[in-house]
């Protein structure tokens, strides 16, 4: 998962020669997100060799690109990411998250967003928990077993991870599809390998 | 070295084939001039999207017959194993008849959305030169709604609500319903086994 967080927020696109050089280098699939707003950005993001695309912000702005992506390429390759958190007693989505500045509510319920785009022909969900984003205090399992609840496409959990023990937890307590993390993998603090062998033993179903 | 040409069936997003050879040192030539295709020393069939825009555009390029004739190895990937095959159901089009089989669409299952997105543990079900090295149960990556149910032909499968051919083989010509393009390094085994696999 290749992020350009302030792509949106900044008005631009995810660089695609950047794309052409992981696409040569990679032997497993990729996904790139950042600032994709139409059907011309997705087909130039996929045809410099990602697999996927992530929409967030412009999802948001205009749910009808799900539907377009979606008939265009297939719900395989169409992603679409989600920034929530608590308010109250339920989830609200947010958007232009790359940017503190410029993050906006975007007066949705998150869990009616989660039915939506999975109706718009989204392929599969990241649920970005932000209360939990950066923390290192474990996914926020509460929030991802109600939007398992309600989502029939792959589950990936983004946010929170900061222990092995991380992962194990949310796929027991909300039989997510994938775990994202960035910062304990960039640090190295998680090596990876070391990580799947350990969720293998935790009986996690897992590729090495 | 080897010439390898990868059929242009259009549409078809086929960097992550094209930098797949190029990481085991080999240039392939994307194309649908008939003379070109039948010139190399191997061939890949690719393919995303629908069956029936496929094979329209494979009979507009007159590339059906060329196909059919060809003796050197060929590699099917994805929809281009399901193309190799009689006919699929998507669309209910007639396909290359080149491999006994029809793809069906899968059926929906408990943890089984459609499409089959994701990395599948398969089996290996009869020896080939193209699975030598490769561990039993390995995982490979998959995208697909339709696949093709196990058959005489059948060297490798894997399971998703039922079990499948994940991999199809006869004659010269070998194919997976996976992405070999996009499986780490067991799938880059494949394609190596490809390039060096004399039938």
């Amino acid at each position: 998962m290749f992020y350009d967080i302030t792509a949106s927020p900044d008005r631009r696109t995810v660089d695609r020669a950047w794309v052409n050089s992981v696409a040569r280098l990679l032997d497993i699939p990729f996904c790139v997100a950042g600032g994709i707003k139409t059907l011309a950005d997705a087909e130039d993001v996929l045809h410099k060799g990602a697999d996927k695309i992530s929409v967030n912000s412009p999802a948001l702005a205009d749910p009808d690109l799900i539907g377009k992506l979606a008939r265009r390429f297939g719900s395989q390759c169409v992603v679409i990411g989600i920034d929530s958190q608590a308010e109250g007693d339920d989830w609200f989505v947010y958007q232009y998250t790359g940017d503190p500045d410029k993050t906006q509510s975007a007066q949705r319920r998150t869990l009616d967003w989660v039915r939506e785009v999975q109706d718009r022909g989204a392929g599969e969900i990241v649920l970005n928990c932000m209360n939990q984003d950066g923390v290192r205090r474990g996914y926020d399992c509460e929030q991802l077993g109600a939007v398992r609840a309600v989502c029939n496409v792959p589950l990936i959990a983004s946010g929170g991870a900061g222990a092995r023990e991380h992962f194990r937890d949310v796929f027991a307590a909300a039989n997510v599809d994938g775990a994202l993390a960035a910062s304990v993998f960039h640090s190295a603090e998680i090596p990876i390998p070391e990580l799947k062998q350990y969720l293998l033993e935790q009986q996690v179903d897992i590729r090495l | 070295m080897t010439s390898l040409a990868i059929i242009d069936s259009g549409g078809a997003n086929i960097t992550s084939l094209l930098s797949a050879f190029e990481r085991l040192d080999v240039t392939a030539e994307l194309s649908r001039d008939a003379a070109v295709i039948r010139d190399a020393d191997r061939v890949v069939l690719p393919g995303v999207g629908a069956a029936h825009d496929a094979m329209t555009r494979l009979r507009e390029a007159n590339l059906v017959d060329v196909i059919r004739g060809l003796r050197q190895p060929v590699l099917g990937v994805c929809l281009g194993m399901q193309l190799l095959c009689d006919a699929s159901e998507e669309d209910d089009v007639d396909c290359l008849g080149i491999v006994p089989g029809v793809a069906q669409k899968l059926p929906v299952g408990d943890n089984c959305p459609v499409p089959n997105m994701g990395w599948c543990a398969t089996r290996f079900t009869a020896s080939h030169p193209v699975l030598r090295g490769l561990e039993q149960d390995d995982y490979f990556y998959y995208v697909h709604s339709y696949a093709v149910p196990e058959s005489e032909c059948t060297i490798a499968t894997a399971t998703h609500t039922r079990t499948f051919s994940a991999m199809l083989a006869r004659d010269n010509f070998v194919a997976a319903q996976f992405h070999p393009e996009r499986s780490s390094k067991a799938g880059s085994r494949i394609l190596n086994n490809f390039l060096g696999w004399s039938p």
